[in-house]
């Protein structure tokens, strides 16, 4: 009977594991569905990129008061598992704060910070709340942020804040309970061990205070397990959400792209028959044709590369980029943020089909017009503000910079000045239509002009 | 210019007299045609014969690099350029680019080398920066510009894409004139809205166009001189401004037009 408790929290575990495996196994295999691109090179600066961008936070500080609230809830995060690490011990073993011993006195000052962790995280969620939903800021209220976005931002603050709230009463009630042990002796209790005083949850002592013993024992248990089991709903809830960054961040900016941001990828594809056209000799060209080319430019998702995809999994929808956007500030329908959305949307429908065993990228929907519309892709001004902006190194422009290739080399569908464009480069040599044999006119004025000037 | 006729060798001309110059000076099919920005290609080029920089340019065997091509989304459009250019550059044996517009500056010197075609490329205003630090360009204290007001307008593809920042705000500097900056500069400088072909077609349907906006707040510097170093730029600003009808008070001028200026070419 004694064993019921840490049998009944094994199962759990082993099922939250069971489905987290599940969860990522499918993320890992629709981010592989993108096309193969090499990230391998440079581990070293790679390295350094996510120190500084994903550990150090380097890019929220652009925005001071969002980044100091949102540090609270990246450092909470990460040393609160310290403390969770510990609950999850006193689970299996069926012990009470397992490492308050061997810690010694330590042990009372770091519940005390984890409680300050605590505070801060309800703090920072709250103002959070009030930021997103009460404030005019034009971020969090784009057109895109409707229904499933809003509420996924809004639940992960409320889970967050009643998650703490879990761990100060827990606190709060151990507190209590630290100074009745005659009380617990006679019931045939363990003694709970001493932490001394708990700073922030001493402020909820006085609700529980004139309680007896023994409900005082049912509510820190209730507080516990409700902290725990929540803890891994939540991290199940996440694989779901937006929320992923909090971990696809440290991958997403190890594989950075490390080049200057203007450059685009060249498309090897074309080369060779560039080379051909031109009569200039082609390597390989005796060779048996490389991989079978699918498709010149993006329509889908499988046409984007996995980091594309992986991008699209990371973005927390922050919308930073999209406050950035030269096209979305006057009012276009371009939202740098919607493009990552759309991907990440798309990219779940087809991983969800392929593993129900359904039509997967054969549903008859693309990623193009089904999701994002021509109008928004024609907006781009490549500025790259958007990739400048992102707090995890997303590059929407890379998508939409893929999506217009498809456009003009599989659709031939760009706007029509866009196609005076191209013809003018073909047959003047310019983008615009001037005779080619004026290119060099300027320095027949300058030479006159100087000659004048004598 | 009183003594020496102007000189503006091509790489034909130089290549024949067995002779090859230290810079190749990319013009550019907006520093060839635009009316507006043939003023900034003459300017640099009074510029290189005061200094007695060794340079050639291509002329009229110069071709659009591709740029806005590919950013429109044709590749193979853009391959095809890129690999003419490329065998016109390195038959001249070419080594070292200047550039007066950033979409050329960036694609001949991150883009071209995947096709084969490696060089030293730099932007005029690192260039003109160079000449300065150097001592080669002397600009007279308490000059044209001492104590006017100029702000520059940070390019998308000199600054975000390409990271140059300093180099047109220390050549600013070296005029004596007073920087000042707009809102969103540097890493968080607007676009002008000409980037990625749209100078080639129509914006989509907004509240705004994106050079007004930009326009407003190079404005409300009280700057009486934009500073621009890209002809896209150039255009949209100037457009701006005529829009805002300040045209009377407010000048769009790039870099090497106010260093011309300064030096009295």
């Amino acid at each position: 009977m004694d064993y019921l408790p840490q049998i009944l929290f094994l199962l759990v575990l082993a099922v939250t594991a069971f489905i987290m495996y599940k969860r990522i196994s499918r993320i890992k295999s629709t981010i592989q569905l993108g096309r193969p691109l090499d990230r391998s090179d440079n581990p070293g600066e790679r390295f350094k990129v996510m120190t500084l961008v994903a550990f150090g936070q380097k890019k929220m500080f652009k925005r001071i008061v969002p980044a100091i609230l949102h540090l609270f809830l990246y450092v909470g995060f990460v040393l609160i598992n310290i403390e969770v690490l510990e609950i999850i011990l006193d689970g299996l073993l069926g012990t009470h704060r397992l490492f308050a011993e061997p810690v010694g006195y330590v042990y009372g000052l770091l519940i005390n910070f984890f409680e300050f962790l605590a505070f801060a995280v309800i703090v920072a969620c709250v103002i959070f709340l009030i930021r997103r939903n009460l404030l005019p800021i034009r971020r969090f209220k784009a057109r895109e942020l409707t229904s499933w976005p809003k509420l996924d931002a809004n639940l992960i603050l409320v889970i967050e804040i009643v998650l703490m709230l879990a761990i100060l009463t827990m606190n709060a009630t151990d507190q209590i309970l630290q100074t009745r042990a005659s009380d617990l002796a006679a019931a045939g209790m363990h003694a709970y061990p001493v932490t001394g005083a708990l700073f922030f949850s001493s402020w909820l002592v006085p609700l529980f205070d004139g309680m007896n013993t023994q409900s005082l024992v049912v509510i820190e248990r209730a507080a516990w397990w409700f902290h725990i089991v929540g803890i891994f709903a939540f991290a199940i809830y996440i694989t779901y959400s937006k929320h992923l960054h909090i971990f696809l961040a440290f991958p997403n900016t190890y594989y950075s792209n490390l080049n200057p941001k203007g450059e685009m990828r060249n498309m090897d594809e074309v080369t060779n028959e560039v080379k051909m056209m031109l009569g200039m000799p082609v390597e390989g060209a005796d060779q048996a044709s490389p991989a079978e080319i699918a498709r010149f430019g993006a329509k889908d998702i499988n046409d984007l590369t996995w980091k594309n995809i992986m991008d699209s999994y990371s973005c927390t929808e922050c919308g930073r980029c999209t406050a950035e956007c030269p096209a979305n500030l006057t009012g276009k329908k371009l939202s740098p943020r919607k493009i990552m959305m759309d991907t990440r949307d798309r990219a779940e429908e087809v991983g969800k089909s392929i593993a129900s065993g359904g039509k997967g990228l054969e549903d008859g929907k693309f990623l193009l017009d089904d999701y994002i519309q021509r109008e928004e892709l024609m907006a781009c001004t490549t500025c790259n503000a958007c990739v400048e902006a992102c707090p995890v190194n997303i590059d929407p422009l890379s998508i939409i910079l893929q999506m217009r290739r498809y456009i003009t080399m599989e659709e031939s569908k760009a706007p029509a000045s866009w196609n005076s464009m191209y013809s003018n480069i073909e047959t003047s040599m310019a983008p615009w239509k001037f005779p080619p044999t004026d290119r060099f006119k300027w320095a027949d004025d300058l030479k006159k002009e100087s000659s004048t000037e004598k | 210019m009183s003594v020496n006729e102007i000189k503006i060798p091509t790489m034909a001309d130089m290549s024949a007299a067995g002779d090859s110059p230290e810079v190749l000076f990319w013009v550019g099919c907006a520093g060839s045609f635009d009316d507006r920005y043939k003023a900034v290609t003459k300017a640099f080029v009074k510029i290189l014969n005061m200094v007695g920089v060794s340079f050639a340019v291509l002329g009229p065997e110069e071709s659009c690099t591709g740029d806005p091509a590919r950013r429109a989304g044709n590749e193979f459009l853009f391959q095809m350029q890129a690999v003419s250019n490329i065998q016109v550059l390195d038959g001249y044996n070419v080594k070292k680019i200047v550039t007066a517009c950033p979409h050329c500056f960036n694609t001949l010197k991150n883009e071209y080398p995947a096709l084969g075609g490696n060089y030293e490329v730099i932007h005029h205003s690192t260039f003109l920066q160079q000449l300065i630090d150097e001592g080669r360009i002397r600009l007279k204290e308490g000059g044209a510009f001492k104590g006017r007001k100029i702000t520059f307008h940070d390019s998308c593809y000199l600054g975000r894409a390409n990271n140059v920042y300093e180099a047109p705000r220390k050549v600013i500097e070296a005029l004596d004139a007073e920087l000042v900056e707009m809102k969103r500069c540097r890493t968080k400088g607007l676009c002008c809205g000409a980037g990625g072909a749209q100078m080639f077609k129509e914006p989509e349907e907004g509240k705004k166009d994106v050079n007004i906006e930009r326009t407003e707040e190079a404005l409300a510097t009280g700057a009486q001189t934009i500073a621009v170093g890209c002809p896209f730029c150039m255009t949209m600003m100037a457009d701006g401004v005529k829009n805002k009808e300040k045209e009377g008070q407010v000048e769009v001028r790039d870099l090497a037009e106010l260093i011309a200026e300064s030096e009295g070419l």
